[in-house]
């Protein structure tokens, strides 16, 4: 009977409540605008090792500083909190109760805004109404579907120095490799002392206009010093990085050869007549945090 | 590499004196502002209407604050990119703003007001916001209070920590520096 099968489906789902959605975003939230990761902070001790400019290390110094002081102490690392962007991977056995998913992702963004004393940095409308929201809401949320019975939630909170020097370019395929690494040299060059270098480089290639803009973004979530499994992707990683350093922009911009502190490229097939480009730039302030329910 | 003490408000003779790449200590005043209320500031100007607050000899830092804690003078305050304020810029140095504190690259028409009224461009470290408020004791609200983070207040810095980006006579550190090290 249709009765028994709706039963017996939703005996099969894992249920998961909506609170506990909420509390999660919020904590890793606060997380992520307070702690750096030990990947970064790590990168950022090795790179000060190299570093042949006094004012680039006294700037990796500064950098170190302040991020050992706002864990110690549970403050925001940089005062743009950033937007919350949030990805997540959506178990097909997953069932949501007690209320909607996203207002439940969004609750747990206003609480921690709210709690953590970030500061709220979204305004409502891009032209007509630039009044700020007063929440930090609405995140911009990227959920994908995945087998299994979790849910998957990375957070971060995207700060906007760097987001906006960041670009997206579609290609013709005779452009090929030197086409693309030309246009993430150009990208990084063109952004300079913008982004509070040094950054990470995140590199999105193929797929259609918005993947290749979400790849790049999701690029930005992985740990420094983990490469793309792709041997051809996880070598053209290593070869920008080299490159990107040879810029001289150093931290701060202030000239060095810490520009970045990784490369990192995404890739998805694409359209015969296309090579689609997108650079997203995020700041030394890596800040992401990752958690499962 | 020896940092120079400064004192503010800068008077020009100081301000001559600094030079792209020394890296600074201030200690004194200054005033926040950021986008908001530099456009608010310009409005004013055209109007031929009084700022609510006296420029001369000031430095603004392009710095929207993330609420303090209980317990702190403010919250994490690291600057903001500067470019943004360029439209603006010029009409303010023109009144005797002596200098900006902020983050990245200035177009040409702020540095030559820079040169013409003797302005200094200093920045402040970005993405070292909890780092730098340590630096201010003290914080008053001037104005525009409705702008929340981008209100304007006064800030009591001591040994607030920046870099000469670019000088009275409009060399460009970013330029000088990086051209050093660059090996492409
Ligand atoms: S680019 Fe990053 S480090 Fe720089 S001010 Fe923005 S959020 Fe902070």
């Amino acid at each position: 009977m249709l009765r028994d099968k709706i039963i017996k489906g939703v005996a099969a789902l894992r249920q998961i409540n909506a609170e506990d959605v909420t509390r999660k975003v919020k904590q890793l939230l606060i997380k992520a605008n307070c702690e750096i990761g030990e990947d970064v902070l790590k990168a950022l001790n090795d790179f000060k090792a190299k570093e042949p400019s006094d004012t680039g290390v006294n700037v990796l110094d500064q950098i170190i500083e302040n991020n050992i002081i706002a864990k110690q102490e549970q403050v925001a690392i940089c005062q743009d909190t950033g937007m919350a962007v949030v990805f997540v991977e959506f178990g097909q056995e997953v069932h949501i109760i007690n209320g909607s998913f996203e207002d439940a992702v969004n609750e747990g963004v206003r609480q921690a805004y709210i709690d953590g004393y970030l500061r709220k940095s979204v305004v409502k409308d891009p032209i007509f109404d630039r009044s700020n929201t007063k929440d930090n809401t609405p995140a911009v949320i990227h959920t994908r579907i995945v087998e299994g019975d979790k849910l998957k939630i990375s957070v971060t909170a995207k700060g906007f120095g760097s987001e906006n020097m960041s670009s997206v370019k579609l290609f013709a395929p005779a452009a090929g490799l030197e086409g693309a690494k030309k246009y993430v040299l150009d990208v990084v060059s063109n952004a300079g002392p913008n982004s509070c270098p040094p950054m990470v480089v995140g590199v999105g290639i193929g797929g259609t206009f918005e993947t290749a803009c979400l790849i790049a973004k999701k690029a930005l979530l992985r740990k420094i010093g983990e490469h793309n499994p792709d041997p051809n992707y996880a070598r053209l990683e290593e070869e920008l990085l080299n490159e990107v350093n040879k810029l001289g922009i150093g931290p701060a911009g202030l000239g060095g050869r810490t520009t970045a502190l990784a490369v990192n490229v995404e890739f998805y097939p694409t359209h015969i007549a296309s090579m689609p480009v997108a650079v997203n730039l995020c700041c030394h302030a890596a800040r992401h945090a990752e958690g499962e329910l | 590499m020896a940092n120079i003490k400064i004192q503010l408000p800068l008077d020009e003779k100081t301000a001559v004196s600094l030079k792209a790449g020394d890296t600074v200590l201030m200690s004194g005043i200054i005033y926040t502002g950021r986008d908001a209320a530099h456009k608010r500031l310009y409005e004013c100007i055209q109007k031929g209407e009084t700022l609510p607050v006296d420029l001369k000899d000031q430095l603004i830092y392009y710095v929207g604050p993330t609420p303090a804690k209980p317990g702190y003078a403010v919250g994490s305050a690291g600057p903001t990119s500067s470019y943004r304020m360029d439209p603006y810029t010029p009409a303010l140095l023109d009144l005797g703003m002596r200098g900006m504190i902020g983050k990245g690259k200035r177009g040409s028409e702020v540095i030559e007001a820079m040169k013409r009224n003797k302005a200094v461009y200093f920045a402040a470290v970005g993405g070292v916001a909890a780092l730098i408020s340590k630096s201010i004791k003290k914080c008053e609200m001037v104005c525009y209070e409705d702008l929340g983070p981008e209100a304007i207040q006064r800030y009591y810095v001591e040994d607030f920590p920046a870099v000469v980006v670019i000088d009275t006579q409009g060399n460009n550190a970013y330029e000088i520096e990086t051209a050093k090290y660059r090996e492409i």
